[in-house]
């Protein structure tokens, strides 16, 4: 058996990631994925935040759609792509959907233990100086309070999302790296198909440890929590 | 201008026991009077601060505070915590302009305001730093800044220089009494240090332990501002220590077990427990 063509070379593999540019697919096919992450990201953090803030504070909620949610956490995202496909089609929406369920609950979870870790020192003085209660404690403390966890929680849920994006593109139609990469697979172009992982991985460690890793590692310092990092 | 009238609270623990920390304490405290409360670790001295706050509530007896009685924290009765719980997201100047904000106060007026409270503790060169950047000592003049701004008219101070280092403590005290001097503020001030206590206050009120309760109460008649060689001060610091040491002794005692004593038994002695086996 002729084992070559499977597994490409280097050189094989910087030509293919030339041509990809040259031709512009490959950057067609980046910029549609990170469109879709992003607004799927968008979606989730804003649900994510909401859910997580509601569960934070009503104790009711979080002991029964709270615990729904820390059961749906495990389920992998990708499971929801037959529903998806069914309820929305093989298209773009599908695959957000997919990415945003992947990244919500992670979003939810880390925001309501955000809320609920919150010093109970600053609630204090807060009222001690006369806040009131609501939204203007909500906005001037708790919420800043809880931002270094709101950023860790982020830096998790853009990970998953990435997960769930890819896994979602291998099967729907459309442009996007993911499709990208089936295509390679029914085309036997395994230099293509390992660029394509490549730029992946480039992508995935650009935004985790250039924008992601430096905002929570700033914050965390400030809030004085140096320790308790990953 | 402070009313402590029999005031008792105690804690259900994990097991159900009842913990009674605090037993049927009353004490006042005049306007413009600078009173210390001073005690042993765990004697509940936190608690009445608390208290007074209005952060907790009691269970027996009740507090007034200038003619009211408290029920909820409030800004007429300021609290200089010991871990300063300055808000880590904002900086120096707007932590201090915080209180105004809730006041509703303009912008320019409460920067200015904030501004004018940061020059007397003298930090007017970190008015934009953010707390993290600041000293253990720095933040605690902020949190007293923070205080003062708001012209409440008492300050409760808990432990507020507990986890300074000696220097910054003694400079501290001294900045810490011409402010009281200064704005004639009536100030409750718990700590565990006795010469902190003395070196500060016009009364000390000791405390004792389990159930904790006011034990003793000394008046420090010392001219102002305090010299830390004053004879009067010295004086009455190795009283307190005096009968602190008594509290301390019961402390220890409940900790380790029973047989445990500051003096040495003469009987416990080896060569007496040894004494006649050779006959």
């Amino acid at each position: 058996m002729d084992w070559g063509w499977r597994f490409p070379s280097a050189l094989q593999t910087v030509r293919a990631f030339y041509d990809g540019i040259a031709n512009g697919q490959l950057l067609e096919a980046t910029f549609s994925s990170l469109r879709r992450i992003l607004i799927a990201f968008a979606v989730s953090c804003a649900i994510g935040t909401t859910l997580g803030v509601l569960f934070a504070r009503h104790r009711t909620l979080d002991e029964t759609i709270g615990f729904a949610v820390v059961a749906l956490q495990t389920v992998p995202s990708i499971a929801w792509l037959p529903f998806a496909i069914i309820w929305f089609g093989l298209n773009d929406f599908a695959v957000i959907f997919i990415t945003t369920i992947g990244a919500t609950w992670t979003m939810t979870i880390a925001c309501r233990s955000g809320i609920k870790n919150i010093p109970p020192i600053y609630l204090k003085s807060a009222q001690m100086f006369g806040t009131r209660r609501g939204p203007s404690t909500f906005f001037q403390v708790m919420l800043p309070a809880a931002i270094p966890q709101l950023i860790t929680g982020m830096r998790m849920a853009w990970a998953f999302a990435w997960r769930a994006l890819v896994s979602g593109e291998l099967i729907a139609r459309g442009i996007g790296l993911g499709q990208m990469l089936e295509e390679g697979r029914s085309l036997g172009d395994t230099s293509l198909m390992l660029c394509i992982v490549l730029v992946i991985a480039i992508l995935g460690t650009i935004s985790d440890h250039l924008v992601f890793k430096r905002i929570e590692d700033r914050v965390w310092m400030q809030y004085g929590l140096k320790a308790a990092k990953t | 201008m402070i009313r402590v009238e029999g005031v008792g609270k105690s804690f259900a623990q994990r097991d159900g026991v009842v913990y009674t920390a605090l037993e049927d304490i009353s004490f006042e405290v005049g306007r413009g009077e600078f009173v210390s409360i001073l005690g042993p670790s765990g004697c509940g001295k936190s608690t009445l601060l608390n208290l007074v706050a209005g952060l907790e509530r009691t269970d027996r007896g009740r507090v007034v505070a200038g003619g009211k009685e408290i029920s909820a924290p409030g800004p007429d009765r300021i609290v200089v915590f010991q871990d300063h719980a300055l808000f880590p997201w904002l900086t120096v100047l707007e932590n201090v302009a915080f209180g105004l904000k809730q006041k509703g106060m303009k912008k320019k007026e409460r920067r200015e305001r904030a501004m004018e409270q940061i020059r007397t503790v003298h930090l007017s060169k970190f008015a934009d730093r953010y707390p993290h950047e600041l000293s253990g000592g720095m933040k605690q003049r902020v949190a007293i800044a923070r205080a003062l701004v708001m012209d409440p008219e008492i300050l409760l101070m808990d432990e507020p220089f507990a986890a300074l280092d000696e220097q910054t403590r003694l400079l501290l005290h001294k900045e810490l009494e011409q402010i009281w001097m200064h704005t004639r503020k009536t100030i409750l001030f718990i700590t565990h240090n006795i010469r902190e206590a003395v070196m500060l206050s016009d009364r000390v009120l000791v405390m004792s332990t389990r159930p904790g309760r006011i034990k003793k109460e000394y008046r420090v008649q010392a001219a102002r501002p305090r010299e830390p060689d004053d004879s009067v001060l010295r004086h009455i610091e190795s009283r307190i220590m005096e009968s602190l040491a008594a509290e301390l002794e019961k402390v220890a005692k409940e900790e380790y077990g029973s047989d445990y004593g500051l003096e040495n038994r003469a009987l416990s002695h080896p060569a007496a427990a040894h004494l006649g086996d050779g006959i």
